[in-house]
């Protein structure tokens, strides 16, 4: 493989990796927090004991594990790519966070939330498209 | 309205949060080594610009945020709303660490916050 081929290969490869667990992280953490219940804080024994219920909680650790994954993705593709072009990436997560909830929570995304979503990434594309650094270095 | 400030608390938590480490990294200078021996030196030099725990205390507090409102409500809705924080990251950029926001920029901005209005509207 010549190197830009490589390169290449190893910055879709990692764009994929944050694409698939940056989403599934907020999923599963949805997941898990929605098995515990709604949140109540108004007491110390209450906070306590709902800090407990997420710490032993195998589907928010798995969450968090998808999320380090998502992010370390992130820190070693902007090792070498520019930010500039990773960055738009960001956008298909609200795209793919619709579709998992769709699919492995069971949610209803009406048709307004699809369109919503879709002028998101379109902002998020826009954002993305602009020049990275606009302050002298240091 | 609970979920309103646990709302404002992920967007203004976690994108102060951001700015505070960005602004950090700043300080830091820009890393040019990234071999993982002199990443593990960059550490201790992080660590001693008090930005960074402004930052990082700001975003964990965004991170429980986010569970909380994630046991109220749906994925499909959290999600999406929290993509505010472009909107928050561009006000920040320009009034906290002085970036020039291109129009084109603020046009995304403008966009990103007219989805979510059409995510919040289009429950069921």
């Amino acid at each position: 493989m010549k190197p830009s081929a490589r390169l290449h290969f190893k910055t879709y490869l990692l764009i994929s990796l944050m694409v698939i667990f940056g989403p599934l992280g907020n999923v599963l953490l949805g997941k898990g927090m929605k098995r515990i219940g709604p949140a109540s804080t108004e007491t110390l024994a209450q906070a306590l004991d709902l800090l407990s219920r997420v710490l032993t909680s195998g589907t928010i650790w798995l969450g968090i594990g998808s999320l380090i994954t998502f992010f370390v993705a992130y820190m070693l593709v902007l090792s070498w790519a520019d930010y500039s072009y990773v960055q738009p990436a960001s956008a298909a997560a609200y795209g793919m966070v619709a579709l998992l909830a769709h699919f492995l929570l069971r949610e209803v995304v009406t048709p307004t939330r699809w369109i919503g979503v879709m002028v998101i990434c379109l902002g998020v594309l826009v954002v993305g498209y602009t020049p990275p650094r606009t302050t002298e270095p240091r | 309205m609970r979920e309103i400030f646990l709302y404002l608390l992920i967007i203004g938590a976690g994108t102060g949060g951001e700015l505070c480490v960005a602004r950090a990294m700043k300080v830091v200078g820009e890393v040019k080594d990234f071999r993982p021996s002199a990443l593990l030196r960059l550490v201790p030099r992080v660590l001693r610009v008090p930005w960074i725990w402004v930052g990082l205390t700001l975003m964990g507090t965004a991170f429980f945020s986010l569970l909380a409102v994630l046991s109220m409500e749906n994925v499909s809705l959290v999600v999406p709303v929290t993509a505010l924080s472009y909107a928050a990251g561009a006000l920040g950029g320009k009034f906290f660490l002085r970036e020039q926001v291109t129009p084109r920029r603020w046009a995304g901005v403008l966009l990103v916050c007219v989805g979510v209005a059409l995510v919040v509207v289009g429950r069921r």
